[in-house]
């Protein structure tokens, strides 16, 4: 702020300014709230961006069958430890060559701090973030998901994965049901 | 226009002839219950202005505030009281206990006291005496002392720079509060509260100078600052001093300075609203007879209720609107701005009186 004005010439400008803040304000007043009810609009109004990280799965294609080569980049991109893949050697017996073989894919969603570097690490897309969110239950253990076993089929909510309602701003969004 | 003033009678008759009761015990029985009944409505519209307060922040912020408990979250201020009601009080090692424990009641003690002095209606006013406004002021600087000794007593560094800070601001617009008073002393020429109403019967104190509206003004801004709210309340700038001079209070002891700090909001509107927009004098115009009968339908209390709500909810826009001013401005807006104002506007309302 200049200080350079005379005394009134400083009342009149914080005269001014003050009524710029209480006009702001006012309009805001009247604005229609951004609150999202969240329990009650899950079902209508809830919209939760794709790129929001909220769970990993395997990708799958057609056939259910998944990319991963247990190549542990993912595991040693992890800064937590979330990722533990155990593998074994297996040996083709027509070409002869050995190839590792994926036992079991543990993410432990408990300890995961959403970074994606995991994803950026995988070599073969394998893997990918869902905006899949309400991940909470009672006990810590079920927080251990085996990727590889379970065939992901989507959220606790419908069309939850394709972001839900369209995004609305400055709506209620307090409709149940 | 109805007076109160016919079930105050009622009671006094009823208590002195009736059941021939002696000076001593009538009254006694009267100042009882006139207690309750301060204490009741205390209660009361301190919870009304807290749910206002989260609703009021809320919209200003975009957001909706309280929804949960209760339908549109209206038992949300409830479940707060019945928390703070079953918290432990317990004091900070090497606290004064005494000046610890006494602070909270200074506070509450003149916020009830100025609360005391609101006209509700015709004919009910608590305490009408004949140096109103004088005992008004007198008893509200108790709660300065309420502020300064929890902060020194609190043994807490924060709670003493908000106790230095509090005492500074409160008592230096107290300054500008009661000059503002004091030109409406002038004006209508007594310094009960009840005349002072009386005396806005042809207009508001607000439309009868040209130059009382700009000590309403005045009057908000000091108020606000003497409410140690809004833009002001630098005596617990949470962001610098954790909560204040009340950091180290917990249960009913913190409830205390809550409550205290709602009802002054309300105190200092009552008394805009009394001594500048004629309390519960419905709204008359001169010339205009039907007009003023018809006002005179509404009940005082709902003028005044009207007027003193209108007046918490400007505040309220005002402490959500403006951020918090540093200590030396604080008191550069006081000193060299609002008092000599208000000394211009206490000539001018004097030489008004004088020549009009």
């Amino acid at each position: 702020m200049e200080n350079n004005k005379s005394y009134f010439g400083e009342i009149g400008a914080a005269l001014k300014t003050l009524g710029t803040g209480l006009k702001v304000t006012m309009k805001e007043y009247f604005t229609p709230k951004t609150t999202e009810q969240y329990p009650e609009n899950r079902k209508t109004t809830l919209h939760v961006a794709k790129r929001h990280r909220g769970r990993l799965v395997f990708l799958r294609d057609e056939d259910e069958n998944y990319k991963c080569t247990a190549c542990t980049m993912c595991e040693k991109a992890c800064p937590n430890d979330t990722i533990k893949i155990v593998a074994h050697l297996e040996e083709n017996p027509e070409t002869g060559r050995k190839k590792k073989q994926l036992d079991d894919y543990q993410y432990d969603l408990g300890d995961c701090m959403f970074c994606q570097l995991c994803v950026n690490a995988c070599n073969f897309g394998a893997i990918e973030f869902v905006n899949d969110f309400e991940n909470s239950v009672f006990d810590r253990d079920k927080l251990v998901y085996h990727l590889d076993k379970e065939v992901y089929k989507g959220g606790s909510l419908p069309n939850l994965i394709e972001g839900g309602a369209p995004l609305t701003i400055g709506k209620f969004n307090t409709k149940t049901k | 226009m109805y007076d109160f003033s016919i079930v105050t009678r009622w009671i006094d008759s009823l208590l002195r002839h009736t059941l021939n009761l002696g000076d001593f015990w009538s009254i006694l029985i009267e100042c009882i219950l006139v207690g309750i009944c301060i204490l009741t409505a205390y209660a009361l519209i301190a919870i009304v202005l807290i749910f206002m307060e989260r609703k009021v922040c809320a919209y200003f912020q975009c957001r909706l505030g309280p929804m949960r408990v209760g339908p549109w979250g209206i038992f949300q201020v409830f479940a707060d009281v019945l928390k703070m009601l079953i918290k432990e009080i317990f004091a900070v090692d090497k606290a004064d206990k005494m000046l610890y424990y006494i602070a909270p009641f200074l506070v509450i003690i003149a916020s009830v006291g100025t609360f005391s002095f609101l006209p509700w209606n015709k004919g009910a006013v608590v305490l009408d005496f004949n140096v109103g406004v004088f005992l008004l002021t007198a008893i509200s600087s108790i709660g300065i002392l309420g502020v300064f000794l929890a902060g020194w007593g609190s043994n807490n560094k924060y709670s003493v720079v908000s106790a230095m800070r509090g005492a500074v601001q409160m008592i230096s617009y107290e300054m500008s509060l009661c000059l503002c008073l004091i030109s409406a002393v002038v004006l209508t020429g007594t310094m009960q509260i009840g005349g002072i109403v009386e005396a806005q019967h042809g207009a508001w104190l607000i439309f009868q100078t040209p130059v009382t509206w700009l000590a309403f003004l005045v009057f908000l801004v000091a108020g606000n600052a003497e409410a140690n709210r809004g833009p002001f309340d630098l005596a617990e700038a949470e962001s610098e001093l954790t909560a204040g001079y009340h950091t180290e209070y917990s249960g009913m002891g913190f409830g205390f300075y809550y409550l205290a700090e709602y009802l002054n909001l309300f105190v200092i509107s009552g008394i805009a609203a009394t001594v500048f927009l004629g309390g519960w004098m419905p709204l008359h115009v001169a010339g205009l007879d039907g007009f003023n009968a018809v006002m005179d339908f509404i009940p005082g209390i709902i003028w005044f209720f009207v007027k003193t709500f209108a007046i918490v909810w400007i505040l309220m826009w005002i402490r959500w609107t403006f951020p918090r001013l540093r200590i030396d401005q604080i008191l550069k807006l006081e000193w060299k701005y609002l008092m000599p104002l208000m000394l211009v506007i206490l000539t001018l309302t004097t030489v008004w009186v004088a020549l009009v």
